[in-house]
């Protein structure tokens, strides 16, 4: 009765072995083996390059700020009159509304309300915005890992707290638990014990972001481990004497890391989607910093007097955001064994 | 059956509590300052925060502050502090809208989740495919409140074609009503329809190689047959499910971007309102109700999928 599906799943085996990377000698891990098929997905690597475009063109910002537009991000020019082509320009004019793109090397995108350079803004604000994305992501990887491993290995009376703690952070809408604790930590900040933060720092929306996230990361690896644990090399490792954490972390780990690196775009793209959204609703960011969040939350005031304030950072989330989701499909389509039977088709 | 709904409700119920119990240490316990002075806004009197503190009990242990904020939530009686009104009256009023934008959005997004991820699945790999690939991967990069200003802003204010914002109630013109909420609903959709596309692509795709998509074949059922009554029936469960939770945080003020943007009135654009003005037993209370809300639906989509599939309820 037994043969038939064990038939499939060798059909499946040695269909999936034997056809695309069939010229590769016998043995080639599973990552260069990714790796192989990312490289093949163009598409997949120019979003990833656009994403890196993006993190370095920020990165720079503070050399666009001192040698082209000669001027900070916090700098206001209410009063400035620009001349280009001949032509007068108040940056802000008589009735508040500011200038829009001049293509020249100053207000190269234009100005806000308070004449400082868009451009400017921009790159720093992405930095912020990056930034809080990449601290976020670390906090969910981190924490989502360490419990869910901990309580898929363990099982019993840690996995039903840890597990519970769970379901009781996925209950609340993710945007909603942000927003609750940002109100609430926007005045004193946090102090729990050791930890404390200051109020209205960057890190304020980076931990409450890298909080609402774990259990959407956490309860998948703990599925995982929990059929990881039930496998015979680990029953061989526990034989040999080895104790829970020489386990967890060189046994299971390990065999997690292929979750682990598709989760990471996943997060972080939407580490800096929520970012925005709480920045607009003010529970993220709070001013002076910029960030694309803010700045849009900005712009949106004065639609639509001055459109351009709110397409240009939306326009710059949106593409990194894109890049970093695009990239991420192709990471798991790489990964994924069965993808290529997939796109075969 | 009856065991599983009793076990469920269980469950439920100690979910609710634990979630009434975070939301209160989220807003009393683990802020660093005074939450009299925080509660009561920024331009409160000497006075008026002394009131705060001694109805809000902030004297008291901590178990008994809980106490009197479940009492003040289940029995009603929460006052904002920068209009002195009753929270949950607000709230009961500003339903309209939100439920409006939910079910006319949520069938949208169903709708055109379930189209695309379909035809995707189907032409796996070619250009039509391609094409619904990058729309749902523009729907999931985009954030739905700048998506929705810059709509209103080109389709609205620009182009006149549909109003710029504002809920008509749809007891007084149901016209009107459809009219204003078209782009709400759309807006909010595309975020959706980007996930469940994919979401329903990859499970269809998962699944025509299973064996009973094989018999289907094999007792000679046409194509359209074998996709639509074997295929999309059985890969349809986890839309549904996935469908019912996102709804309810809808409900619960998960489109408070949305309605915001668009000026709804609705209950998350209140929440959006009273974040401006730090007005915080709003927040507290929609948060409260809006978790409560998903707990209580995902318990009902639970029953209604087990009612459905005995290994379900069987195996929890």
């Amino acid at each position: 009765m037994a043969t038939p599906p064990i038939r499939a799943e060798l059909e499946f085996a040695v269909e999936s072995i034997s056809r695309p990377d069939a010229e590769l000698p016998a043995g080639t891990g599973p990552y260069k083996l990714a790796w192989r098929r990312l490289r093949r997905n163009y598409v997949a690597l120019a979003f990833g390059a656009l994403f890196l475009l993006i993190v370095i063109m920020c990165l720079l910002a503070p050399v666009y700020s001192a040698d082209i537009a000669h001027v900070g991000p916090d700098v206001q020019n209410i009063t400035e009159v620009l001349h280009y082509g001949g032509k007068a320009t108040d940056v802000v004019g008589l009735t508040g509304i500011p200038t829009g793109p001049t293509w020249h090397s100053q207000f190269f995108l234009g100005a806000d309300t308070s004449g400082r350079d868009l451009a400017v803004r921009l790159l720093y604000g992405g930095r912020n915005s990056l930034e809080i994305g990449a601290v976020a992501t670390l906090i969910t990887m981190i924490l989502a890992t360490v419990l869910g491993t901990v309580a898929g290995y363990f099982r019993g009376p840690v996995d039903g707290l840890l597990t519970r703690f769970f379901e009781l952070l996925w209950a609340y809408p993710a945007l909603l638990l942000g927003i609750a604790l940002g109100v609430s930590l926007q005045v004193g900040g946090l102090s729990l014990g050791l930890f404390t933060l200051q109020a209205g720092s960057l890190m304020v929306p980076a931990v409450i972001i890298g909080v609402v996230y774990i259990p959407y990361v956490g309860k998948p690896i703990r599925a995982q481990v929990v059929t990881l644990r039930e496998r015979e090399f680990i029953d061989a490792a526990r034989q040999q004497g080895l104790g829970p954490v020489r386990i967890m972390v060189g046994e299971i780990l390990p065999n997690l890391a292929s979750t682990i690196i598709v989760f990471v775009p996943l997060i972080l793209a939407n580490s800096i989607l929520l970012e925005a959204g709480l920045s607009y609703l003010g529970a993220g960011v709070q001013a002076p910093s910029p960030s694309w969040g803010t700045m849009i939350s900005d712009g949106i005031r004065l639609i639509p007097a001055a459109i351009h304030l709110t397409l240009v950072p939306g326009i710059m989330l949106v593409l990194a955001v894109l890049g970093i989701n695009v990239f991420g499909d192709g990471v798991r389509d790489a990964l994924d064994p069965r993808s290529q039977v997939r796109v075969g088709r | 059956m009856g065991a599983f709904i009793v076990r469920r409700a269980l469950s439920c119920v100690v979910l609710l509590f634990a979630i009434s119990v975070l939301t209160f240490l989220i807003f009393f316990a683990f802020p660093n300052s005074d939450p009299a002075l925080r509660l009561a806004g920024r331009t409160a009197t000497a006075t008026q925060i002394a009131a705060v503190r001694h109805t809000w009990g902030f004297d008291k242990p901590l178990y008994v502050q809980y106490v009197r904020l479940m009492g003040k939530v289940l029995d009603g009686s929460v006052i904002s502090y920068t209009q002195q009104q009753n929270v949950e009256a607000v709230i009961v009023q500003d339903l309209q809208p939100t439920v409006s934008l939910a079910i006319g959005a949520g069938i949208i997004w169903f709708f055109f989740g379930v189209v695309f991820g379909l035809l995707s699945a189907v032409r796996a790999g070619r250009w039509l495919d391609r094409a619904l690939t990058i729309f749902s991967m523009m729907g999931v990069s985009t954030p739905v409140f700048w998506l929705g200003a810059i709509v209103s802003f080109y389709l609205g204010f620009k182009a006149g074609i549909f109003p710029n914002g504002d809920y008509v109630s749809i007891t007084t013109s149901p016209i009107q009503w459809a009219y204003h909420m078209i782009l709400p609903w759309f807006t909010l959709s595309v975020l959706f329809i980007g996930v469940y596309s994919r979401v329903l692509r990859s499970t269809i795709l998962d699944m025509v190689n299973d064996d009973f998509v094989r018999t289907a074949r094999a007792k000679g059922l046409s194509e359209r047959q074998v996709m639509i009554r074997h295929v999309l029936r059985n890969s349809l469960i986890p839309i549904i499910s996935l469908w019912g939770l996102d709804f309810a945080s809808v409900i619960g003020g998960g489109a408070i971007l949305t309605e915001s943007v668009f000026n709804l009135h609705g209950v998350g654009q209140y929440a959006a309102d009273s974040i401006q003005n730090l007005d915080v037993p709003p927040v507290l209370v929609i948060t409260m109700f809006g978790a409560f809300f998903v707990v209580l639906l995902g318990a009902v989509m639970d029953v209604v999928h087990a009612a459905l599939d005995p290994r379900v309820r069987l195996s929890s």
